[in-house]
């Protein structure tokens, strides 16, 4: 973008606004906010694309239009993320100090300041909860995604419909099956299956499973066949290229599908609520007694009439999302390799708007005003 | 090249088992042409490898579908120990399922089928009680498209085939020394024995997994268009490669390229498929013969570039 591109889309933004405002609130008796900015935006593209169709031709100009409007869109769906994100910050800073990590609610009454006690009961659980989850899930999906992409088994079909099915299961059906197969029946036998963290793992670890395995099975299918071949050549058995040349090459992956896995567990709620069934004091032991979760704990305290509590419960909140947040992170360290940081650099060099060679091709447009040239730089648009 | 990891000549390959600070000296007395020629005399012994030298493949009656889908028919052939025999013919006509009836490749793809006689030293590798995977240490394959094992080193590229088939070797270093010598990649690389094996050139790749079928010294090695991808140069020292197998192991190798056929082989094979119609082996002899006197009007317009 060239300052005189700039120049004409404000100028075009500002003839809209000014327009709109002529017709809608000096001609007429005026609507709604909303509406207004909505019907301004789209006289603001008709503006601009009468002004680019004028200086660069027509097809430069779609292109110009088009750019807009995507941006437009990216920025209407980032609205409620980082709304959500910072309405989450602003309530639960306040509230958040380092005491949260290191006390549970021992003592604490709704009536003291939120600042008082802390979620480490919650963390505690949470991650208990979770781990179990992936120590049960990982292996049984990763065993069933390699199942699915490298045996010829004529069950192929049939598991793979099922893990499909399994992965579109409401997570509060699973917790439901917990209870209903294992807590209502054997929990008078056996303090396991009463209410504890090992319940609630299990649950997670039905949704958990299912979402593992087809994230194992996407990268499983990007390792190259010539691969599988190569092993076979050499004399391998099938399961020895699988454990030595398939595992290896997709390793990074598999460990990022994990990661997802866990930052997906670490948000649910309903399968805890008959399963862990919360607990407001420290319970390290996950296969005795009930046991707190953060979403528990969100959920237990914006529930409460008490300003302190609500406040807890945003605090909780902010703390699952730094944790989420963080897995995320780990997951695309462990995910970048070298060929994909390879593809980003190229990709920041060819849409040329932005760094510092991005001066060459909307010059040359502009100079030309060729429809070639300007349907070369929107096709270069990966 | 560099001094600095040279050490005194008195270390040969047959030095005791490798540490891995040991590994970058082991190539120091081989520098210069005479090492080249010192290495395949002390070659590292393998156990539980295939028998050594190089062993006879033939086939008889061989004929290959894919589905219901009859692709090769009736193919009788003889490969010579020790001899490099060239597929040659157009695109379709059945050379690269010949070849991979040969190893035992042909069956795994989903659907397919095969009939007639592999004899490997006379040795039917069909046979009721005969272990593709045994076979397949036998007969190595080079494939079109260079394949290294991304996730493992130069080194570990170059003992996949032990670590895959559990043949161990008591000199883990002299065998990669000597299957990279081999493959005329060791100089190149012996400062990179460890560098991922993904990140060489396309043709030091493609050499790399020549390195990587030598390792398990196999009898017959098959090469299906090795140097498709590769530019001029890495083929020629991959051609040259296979010259100097040439005695050790026997070759088959699939080319389009008619020159390299003439440069590099012993014996042709002329594959042709009518359309519609499965491959079929139209003419064999020895290469000098059928690129100057063929029988067959076809073979003759074919290595003369009429058609194909």
């Amino acid at each position: 973008m060239t300052r005189l591109d700039l120049l004409i889309m404000a100028a075009s933004a500002v003839s809209s606004v000014s327009l709109c405002w002529l017709v809608f609130a000096v001609l007429t008796d005026g609507v709604g906010w909303l509406l207004f900015w909505v019907v301004a935006y789209f006289v603001f593209l008709a503006i601009y694309f009468v002004a680019s169709y004028d200086r660069v031709g027509w097809l430069s100009a779609v292109d110009r239009v088009v750019t807009v409007a995507v941006s437009t869109a990216m920025v209407i769906v980032l609205i409620p993320l980082v709304w959500l994100v910072s309405y989450i910050v602003i309530k639960g800073l306040p509230a958040l100090r380092p005491s949260f990590f290191l006390h549970d609610q021992r003592g604490v009454t709704p009536t003291m300041p939120a600042t008082a006690g802390g979620g480490l009961h919650a963390i505690v659980g949470t991650i208990e909860q979770v781990g179990l989850a992936l120590l049960i899930s990982l292996p049984l999906g990763a065993m069933t995604a390699f199942f699915l992409n490298e045996s010829r088994s004529k069950l192929r079909r049939p598991v793979r419909i099922f893990v499909d099915a399994m992965s579109g299961m409401p997570s509060i059906v699973s917790g439901l099956f917990i209870y209903a197969t294992l807590i209502i029946p054997l929990a008078k036998y056996n303090d396991l299956f009463s209410f504890n963290g090992f319940m609630a793992s299990l649950a997670l670890s039905m949704t958990m499973m299912p979402t593992i395995c087809r994230a194992i099975e996407v990268v499983l299918r990007l390792v190259p066949n010539g691969l599988r071949e190569a092993g076979l050549a050499l004399g391998a058995s099938r399961a020895r290229v699988v454990l030595s040349v398939v595992l290896p090459t997709a390793s990074t992956g598999v460990a990022t599908a994990a990661i997802l896995g866990i930052a997906r567990e670490a948000g649910e709620t309903a399968p805890l609520l008959f399963t862990a069934f919360g607990y407001n004091l420290m319970n390290a032991n996950p296969f005795h007694g009930p046991q707190e979760s953060l979403p528990l704990f969100i959920y237990r305290f914006v529930r409460t009439q008490s300003e302190a509590d609500i406040q807890r419960g945003y605090a909780g909140a902010l703390v699952l999302l730094m944790l989420i947040l963080s897995l995320f992170i780990v997951a695309r360290i462990i995910g970048r390799d070298r060929s994909a940081t390879n593809k980003r650099r190229i990709r920041l060099r060819i849409p040329g708007r932005r760094s510092g060679d991005e001066q060459s091709v909307p010059r040359l447009i502009a100079s030309t005003s060729r429809p070639r040239v300007a349907t070369s730089t929107a096709g270069g648009e990966p | 090249m560099t001094d600095l990891h040279m050490t005194p000549p008195d270390v040969s390959p047959n030095h005791g088992v490798g540490t891995a600070d040991k590994m970058s000296f082991a190539g120091g007395s081989e520098m210069g042409a005479a090492g080249t020629a010192q290495v395949h005399k002390g070659a590292p012994e393998l156990i539980g490898g295939p028998p050594p030298g190089a062993a006879s493949l033939e086939a008889r009656d061989a004929c290959a579908w894919f589905g219901d889908h009859l692709v090769l028919e009736g193919v009788d052939l003889t490969m010579e120990a020790g001899e490099v025999t060239a597929l040659i013919g157009p695109s379709g006509c059945g050379k690269s399922t010949f070849l991979r009836l040969l190893n035992r490749m042909h069956e795994l793809v989903p659907g397919s089928a095969m009939a007639g006689d592999i004899l490997l030293d006379g040795v039917d590798i069909y046979g009721a009680d005969m272990r593709a995977q045994t076979i397949r240490t036998r007969i190595g394959m080079v494939f079109q498209k260079p394949n290294p094992f991304p996730a493992m080193s130069v080194r570990q590229n170059v003992l996949a085939g032990l670590k895959l088939t559990k043949i161990r070797c008591s000199d883990q270093d002299a065998l990669v020394e000597q299957s990279l010598q081999r493959a005329s990649l060791w100089r190149e690389v012996r400062e990179r024995l460890d560098s991922p094996g993904g990140a060489l050139s396309g043709g030091q790749q493609q050499r790399l997994c020549i390195a990587r079928s030598l390792a398990v010294a196999p009898n017959v090695l098959l090469m299906d268009e090795p140097c498709s991808a590769l530019d001029p140069a890495s083929t020629a020292r991959i051609e040259e490669t296979i010259s100097e197998l040439r005695n050790e192991v026997t070759v088959v190798i699939v080319t389009h390229n008619m020159q390299q056929a003439l440069r590099v082989s012993d014996r042709c094979a002329f594959f042709l498929a009518a359309e519609n119609e499965p491959g079929k082996l139209l003419e064999q002899g020895s290469t000098t013969k059928m690129f100057t006197s063929p029988d067959d009007p076809r073979t003759a317009d074919y290595v003369e570039g009429k058609f194909g």
